[in-house]
């Protein structure tokens, strides 16, 4: 009991991490009706603006995660934006979708260049003291962890239901030619979704380093788990992002504790075919109709 | 006036013939020219190909390999390098891909290097190995994959004792010292992994020790909550830890973090300088044997190549670092043996080959080769203690 426990709570905590960066894809998706393949990358940059701020300007490591988190937000949100996505958009989703990989690219070469190709160490948000719970020793570290995600899922959809501006922004997102006609100022939502994108995936960079360690190559896997978690969950909906990642973390866990650690990796691609072919839309996903 | 005309003809030929021969000399000279003075640069110079993990899952151990190397090159040279001849040493990255390291050594050779050196990972040397062995060129390699020298290659020598000579070496401990009488293994699902856990299970079963839990991982794996759980339910009294340096950390951390009682004990990676950077205070207490390690400060060649190669790199220098500087040593020590670098006398001459520190200084230990590659030499037991590898005790040569 305690192992299974032991398990779930740290699937949990890896989970809620997959959802912060699969809540990207679905922000993305709904703010310019494409796939940011990029997404990886900018939860692996972060940790680099971070260690930049503690090794070569000498900041401390909370005044960093502070440093790293605003250029993050200036550089992978409002840059992105600006310099990406708009001048592409116009030509078509599909082009868009080919510039993001090749961002992806760009920024882990970068990373490498610049900071080598080894591992760096990544000092810990929380201490990692174990506490007792039910009979288990559970790491502090992953239900802050876990605490914090789902905190800033809950924010978000109070945020995005409950204000002005977010109502604004899921109008832009269901019809932006409408929204426009409203009085929406299109375009400044627009923008938020990607501040709020590149907030996100910073958060996600703070939250898993410490363990995964930063490396230029950590965006691989976790872009394509994370984009499968969207899948899963349903790729317009950011409560399905949630459901998408946390499923994926558990059932990662439990597998390579119950069944096979050889066919971990494995799983979520079964998973992601086994949904498509049931309910393409996702776990909680609603149906989107395509113009033709 | 037909002969006049012969005459004009031949003297015409002949001058024409004349010219064209001058022609060929002169273009014979442009040619040979730029040839000649890449002949007389290649008359003075040795080449040594190092391919090594420079980028990818391996860099950690190939950046150090590397490095080491270098150093190596550098003193050799201030030496009088090697035949009386400067060493040169191209780099070729193999991103930590096999099939990339194959074409690399091919490239290599191609170049005209006389000796590669590299590569670490054992699933690289595999397949690159053969392609130095068609060419015969010598290879000293950081592989520790029983495999390797058990191929009947000729031109293939260790840097460090293969799994099959180094997890037994941990025999003793586990049953002496630690008193085991049930056990887990931890280790990378890859070349190097699989070679040391199958090598472990087999001395175990020798020491009457039961293997109650095998767990395997994926190389890159990032999340060891699964495997650590299931360690920590098994309850073994201790844990041989099998995995490259980056999983190490990753796996010491979550140990840490489920609070994962037994002994943590591995072979070389365990307690390399760059796993404990990267796992912090996870690494505490973690044991492992080692072939050689730069913290043996006692062994006065070893205090030696550690400090420069700390005032040179501005970082400690890992196992990695010393068998690559070692390669190079060796190569150069063998061939100013032989006299020349054909590879044939090379490999004859690794045959069954002693080389001790009060000739060959820059060996660091007595080191033997046997018929196969295979190194022996003394080694070390260490335990991560205040933050740095701390030797607990010698091993002999096995």
């Amino acid at each position: 009991m305690s192992q299974f426990l032991q398990v779930l709570l740290s699937g949990l905590a890896t989970g809620a991490v997959y959802a912060l960066v699969a809540i990207g894809f679905t922000l993305v998706w709904q703010a310019a009706q494409t796939v940011n393949f990029a997404q990886g990358e900018f939860v692996m940059v972060p940790a680099f603006f971070v260690l930049i701020g503690m090794h070569w300007l000498g900041l401390s490591f909370w005044i960093s995660l502070l440093f790293g988190l605003v250029v993050s937000i200036v550089l992978l949100g409002l840059v992105f934006k600006k310099l990406i996505v708009e001048p592409i958009l116009p030509h078509g989703g599909i082009t868009l979708i080919i510039a993001t990989m090749a961002l992806g690219i760009l920024l882990k070469e970068s990373a490498k260049e610049f900071y080598g190709a080894e591992a760096q160490p990544f000092p810990a948000l929380f201490p990692g003291d174990p506490i007792n719970l039910f009979g288990a020793a559970v790491s502090l570290r992953d239900l802050l962890n876990l605490g914090i995600s789902l905190g800033v899922v809950v924010l978000l959809t109070l945020f995005l239901n409950r204000t002005r501006t977010g109502r604004c922004m899921q109008a832009t997102a269901q019809n932006p030619g409408v929204a426009e006609i409203l009085g929406v100022d299109v375009k400044r939502m627009v923008l938020y979704t990607f501040l709020i994108n590149a907030a996100l995936a910073a958060l996600a960079s703070f939250l898993i380093t410490p363990v995964y360690l930063a490396k230029f190559s950590n965006g691989e896997t976790l872009g394509l788990i994370a984009f499968i978690a969207a899948i899963v969950g349903g790729f317009n909906q950011i409560r399905g992002a949630l459901v998408g990642g946390l499923l994926i973390g558990v059932l990662d866990n439990l597998t390579a504790t119950y069944v096979t650690a050889q066919y971990r990796a494995a799983l979520p691609l079964v998973l992601l075919i086994a949904i498509i072919l049931v309910r393409p839309q996702g776990l909680v996903g609603t149906s989107e109709g395509r113009a033709v | 006036m037909k002969r006049h005309r012969n005459r004009f003809s031949v003297d015409w030929e002949d001058k024409v013939g004349r010219s064209k021969n001058y022609s060929g000399l002169l273009l014979a000279a442009l040619i040979a020219l730029p040839v000649g003075s890449v002949s007389a640069q290649t008359a003075n110079t040795v080449k040594l190909g190092m391919v090594g993990e420079l980028s990818g899952a391996g860099a950690p151990s190939g950046t150090n390999w590397r490095d080491g190397a270098r150093l190596a090159v550098t003193e050799v040279n201030a030496a009088g390098g090697i035949l009386g001849k400067k060493v040169e040493m191209p780099e070729y990255d193999t991103q930590t891909d096999p099939q990339v390291s194959r074409a690399l050594v091919q490239k290599a050779i191609d170049e005209g290097v006389v000796a590669i050196i590299g590569t670490v990972y054992s699933g690289s040397t595999l397949v690159n190995m053969l392609v130095a062995k068609q060419n015969s060129i010598p290879q000293f390699v950081g592989s520790e994959a029983p495999t390797i020298v058990e191929r009947g290659n000729p031109f293939v020598y260790r840097t460090s004792s293969g799994a099959q000579k180094g997890v037994p070496a941990l025999t003793p401990y586990f049953k002496d010292t630690l008193k085991a009488k049930k056990v887990g293994v931890a280790w990378v699902n890859n070349e190097f992994g699989r070679g040391g856990r199958n090598v472990f299970i087999a001395e175990m079963k020798k020491a009457g020790i039961d293997v109650i839990i095998d767990v395997p991982s994926e190389q890159a794996q990032t999340d060891y909550a699964a495997d650590v759980a299931k360690l920590k339910s098994a309850n073994p009294d201790a844990v041989f830890v099998y995995m490259n340096q980056e999983e190490s950390a990753r796996f010491l951390i979550e140990a840490k973090k489920q609070t994962l009682p037994m002994p943590l004990v591995g072979e070389v990676t365990l307690t390399e300088a760059k796993v404990i950077e990267l796992a912090g205070p996870a690494a505490e207490g973690a044991i492992a044997h080692v072939g050689v390690t730069a913290t043996a400060t006692e062994v006065p060649g070893i205090a030696a190549f550690a400090k420069s190669f700390e005032e040179t790199f501005k970082r400690k220098p890992t196992h990695d670092a010393i068998k690559g500087y070692v390669g190079v040593w060796s190569t150069k020590y063998v061939m100013d043996m032989v006299g020349k670098t054909d590879g044939e006398a090379f490999s004859k001459k690794m045959k069954g080959l002693c080389l001790k520190v009060a000739d060959h200084p820059k060996i660091l230990l007595d080191t033997c080769w046997d018929d196969r590659g295979e190194m022996s030499r003394p080694s070390f037991m260490v335990q991560v203690k205040g933050g740095s590898p701390v030797v607990i005790g010698a091993v002999p040569a096995n």
